[in-house]
């Protein structure tokens, strides 16, 4: 009861090659930026887009094997998909949307409205089930679409960025009933989305996929405590440095200094977290500090207690600190600022 | 500036002339003869019954040589149609009708200004394909159910003209089609489409080769008389009637026989 | 809307209504009833609607197929395929009868096969006229449609297929519905063309009442014999195809501006 999935294929300028595994009852977040290829993934396990090269095997069963000439299509395989503009057919009702999958499959009428009516209770669409897609909100399309995926009982749900299409207010709440519809599948589930905030609610592990590689994949846990790569570290908030380093020194591709502690030569990752960047207003003396860069602050962001402050420096970098010190330096976007970091603070990984 | 004006009264001076020219020949004829006339110099638009396309079109080129400063125009199409076409005012000098029926039509609305002459007349004949392959010998074998036999509609005259000779034959046919005219029945003919058509013996001799005629006894056949007139609404009158005058010479008729027509 | 558009159209609505109002001043009212009930008008009319609606009915069970393969199959040379299946629309209808002689006649291409193989001859049928109009009237079904169906979104069919629907499943329940609009639009288009047909019918099928004698036809050989029945047989034609045309509510050619489905 497993997704294997290695997918080799290039579509327009897109090329792919990764690979993916997800066991039963999992949920597997795709996460990455736009055009990196999450959707064709999607797509390639839906079968909407063959492959290659590689292979595709759902349950033991081999639903795309181009070596071996093996292609199930779409409307054969155990799936069911949720789409980013959720794709509700708008000349049926909500119900006969949601029966589709039954009644496509051979279920009788009767049988397939019947249960369909089922699934829209359950999603709490059970008033709307006469009406026609188009007087849903965006939430309602969305749980009309997750149940109209759900009835046809499909082993591998894929969930293609299902709470892109609303906007901010309404994401947090339907991002819960989301994971409470999810939870109660018991199928294998891909999610893919460019919210790492999806990512952190819903998935069990995440993979990160950007220009066709999975360049990160773990539990979520794992990829923030270690992340790979700008975005990565982008996504959970913290520096992100590449350079290489020489006696101790790592020097970034623009030229920049840092000093570092314990890192063996060559190809290095170093993150640099937001709240062990001190600010000060003069250039700091007699400090163990063995990093500091004169820069400018570009924008401050409060949030509760805390607040962020981005800085235009040698190293471009995120500063963390306490709303109390912002008032007591009177820090302000424009001003100039030092921003100091211990050599000790300063995570390494070898590229 | 000056070009141009220049321009404009050349054309107001030749369009004196030619108006000039115009009103002398609305002076009645004075003479009405059959003798050859001094060369004439008008524009004839005849309209012609369609059975008469390729000797009118002889006699028009006849007709020009010995009139290099006339000028003919045709418009060929079936008798009935060409009738309807100059009550609606269309601009004709000369109608030669297929049939005396039509010609009376024509007369009644008004639209002579000459008293109609039978030039010419046809026959009626039987058409089949090259080499007679069903082996057609007369009017009884067309009331065979295996062929394809086809005429004119009852609305033309070489339509009537195919139903008088049934009739005279006391033979019941069921054709398979009725054509607007007679050049499509020819033509349906000599595809292979039809086995067999009735038009006029002048069809038959128009399409040389590729169709054989199947001759209709005197006894039953029916003799097509050919009137021709000049219009109420002739432009030159003169020369509409010199044309008539010409197609009626012995020239004319000896054109007209070229292509199987028999002088009355 | 803006004068001088208003104007333009104006003029546009003046232009097709004028003929009309033409025809309707010089209808003969007073022997309007004998000639619409006379027997040439009845069966004229009905073999009009039936061979329309045949034709019609063909144009969409084949032209639906070429439509998708036109718009979606990716076959190369489709460009000379649209050409090809197109081109009856730019062809003088009498060529394109002509053409169909060639092929389907007796001597044909493929008629003479169906002649000698199977005994069966198409020319002057009933099943002849309706192949004519099917030859004119198909492409308009075809160009509606392939627009149509390019201009679809075709995710919602990826959507279906991952809900379990074969291919035809998706096309009867999705894609079909969607282009609903123009597939009337294109069927209403085929058969007023179908009903209209005149040059191909006539050179193709023949003209015999009952058998292939359409409406169009016994309006023009009315025309020769009979310009009042003529006119007569002109405004039932027209009457029919107003009231079908005025009958067809805009609601099933779509709404403007939704071309395709819109997501929630």
């Amino acid at each position: 009861m497993t997704l294997d999935a290695s997918i080799t294929l290039q579509l327009g300028a897109l090329d792919l090659d990764v690979e993916l595994t997800v066991a039963p009852g999992e949920l597997l977040a795709l996460l990455g930026p736009n055009g990196a290829g999450k959707s064709t993934v999607l797509r390639a396990l839906a079968g909407l887009v063959a492959l290659d090269g590689g292979h595709i095997v759902t349950d033991g069963i081999v639903v795309d094997d181009p070596s071996a000439d093996v292609f199930v299509e779409p409307e054969d395989r155990p799936i069911g998909m949720v789409f980013q503009d959720y794709l509700l057919f708008e000349h049926m009702s909500v119900l006969e949307n949601v029966a589709y999958g039954l009644r496509a499959r051979g279920t009788p009428r009767r049988e397939a409205r019947a249960r369909a009516a089922e699934w829209l209770t359950r999603v709490g669409l059970g008033s709307y089930s006469s009406q026609r897609p188009r007087a849903l909100s965006g939430g309602q399309a969305q749980r009309a679409a997750l149940a109209r995926a759900l009835a046809a009982s499909p082993r591998l749900l894929l969930l293609d960025e299902p709470l892109a299409a609303l906007d901010v207010g309404t994401r947090a709440t339907v991002r819960r009933d989301l994971r409470r519809h999810l939870d109660t599948f018991d199928g294998m589930r891909v999610l893919v989305t460019h919210d790492p905030v999806d990512a952190y609610a819903l998935a069990d592990r995440v993979a990160i996929i950007e220009a066709g590689r999975i360049v990160q994949a773990g539990t979520l846990a794992e990829v923030t405590a270690h992340p790979r790569s700008r975005y990565v570290s982008d996504l959970v908030g913290v520096n992100l440095i590449t350079g290489t380093v020489h006696d101790g020194i790592l020097t970034t591709p623009d030229g920049a200094i840092v000093v570092v502690a314990d890192a063996e030569p060559g190809p290095t990752y170093a993150v640099i977290r937001p709240h062990s960047v001190t600010l000060t207003r003069t250039p700091p003396t007699g400090t163990s500090a063995r990093n500091s860069w004169p820069g400018t602050i570009t924008d401050i962001d409060r949030l509760g207690d805390r607040a962020r402050i981005g800085i235009h420096a040698a190293i471009p970098l995120t500063a963390e600190i306490t709303v109390a010190a912002l008032h007591d330096l009177d820090l302000r976007p424009g001003d100039d600022i030092h921003a100091t970091v211990k050599a000790t603070d300063i995570e390494i990984a070898p590229a | 500036m000056r070009s141009a004006r220049r321009l404009l009264v050349t054309g107001l001076v030749a369009f004196g002339l030619v108006a000039a020219g115009c009103a002398d020949d609305d002076r009645p004829s004075s003479t009405a003869s059959a003798a050859p006339e001094p060369a004439v110099d008008g524009d004839v638009t005849v309209f012609a019954a369609s059975s008469l396309t390729d000797a009118f079109t002889e006699l028009g080129e006849a007709f020009r040589a010995a009139n290099p400063e006339a000028g003919v125009r045709f418009n060929f199409a079936a008798s009935s149609e060409l009738v309807t076409q100059i009550s609606e005012g269309a601009p004709a000098d000369v109608f030669a009708s297929a049939d005396l029926t039509t010609m009376t039509k024509f007369t009644d609305a008004g639209n002579d200004a000459s008293e109609p002459v039978v030039f010419t007349t046809n026959r009626a004949e039987i058409i089949v394909g090259p080499g007679n392959p069903k082996g057609i010998a007369g009017i009884a074998d067309l009331a065979n159910d295996d062929l394809v036999v086809i005429s004119c509609a009852p609305a033309v005259p070489c339509g009537q003209y195919a139903r008088q000779v049934l009739d005279n034959a006391g033979v019941t046919v069921a054709f398979k089609s009725l054509e607007e005219n007679a050049r499509a029945v020819v033509s349906k003919v000599t595809l292979g489409e039809a086995d067999a058509g009735i038009v006029y013996v002048t069809d038959v001799i128009g399409a040389g080769d590729a169709a054989e005629g199947v001759e209709i006894p005197a006894d039953i056949n029916v003799v097509a008389e050919y009137p021709i007139a000049v219009t109420r609404g002739a432009e030159d009158p003169q020369a509409a009637q010199a044309f008539i005058d010409f197609v009626d010479s012995a020239d004319g008729r000896a054109i007209l026989e070229s292509y199987g027509f028999v002088s009355p | 809307m803006p004068a001088p558009a208003l104007l333009l159209a104006a003029i546009a609505v003046a232009f097709f209504a004028l003929p009309l109002i033409g025809l309707l001043w010089r209808a003969p009212w007073s022997s309007a009833w004998t000639y619409l009930t006379s027997d040439t008008a009845t069966t004229a009319l009905r073999l009009s609607l039936v061979c329309s609606l045949w034709a019609t009915a063909l144009s969409v069970v084949f032209g639906v197929p070429l439509a998708w393969l036109l718009a979606r199959s990716g076959v190369p040379g489709r460009g000379v395929i649209r050409a090809l299946c197109t081109l009856s629309m730019v062809l003088p209808p009498v060529v394109g009868g002509v053409a169909l002689f060639f092929a389907l006649g007796r001597r044909g291409l493929i008629g003479q096969y169906l002649d000698r193989w199977f005994d069966v001859t198409l020319p002057f049928t009933t099943t002849a006229v309706v192949i004519a109009q099917t030859f004119v009237a198909m492409p308009f079904l075809v160009i509606t449609v392939e627009a149509a169906l390019r201009q679809l979104d075709t995710r919602h069919e990826d959507a279906s297929r991952t809900l379990g629907a074969s291919r035809w499943y998706t096309f009867r329940r999705v894609t079909l519905p969607a282009i609903r609009p123009a597939l009337v639009a294109g069927a209403v288009l085929s058969w007023a063309r179908a009903l209209g047909e005149f040059g191909a019918t006539i050179t193709f099928a023949g003209n015999f009442p009952g058998t292939t004698q359409t409406m169009p036809l016994a309006v023009y050989l009315s025309l020769e014999s009979n310009p009042e029945e003529a006119i007569v047989l002109a405004i039932v034609l027209i009457v029919v195809s107003f009231a079908v045309l005025v009958g067809l509510r805009d609601r099933w050619f779509g709404q403007p501006g939704r071309l395709r489905p819109v997501a929630a």
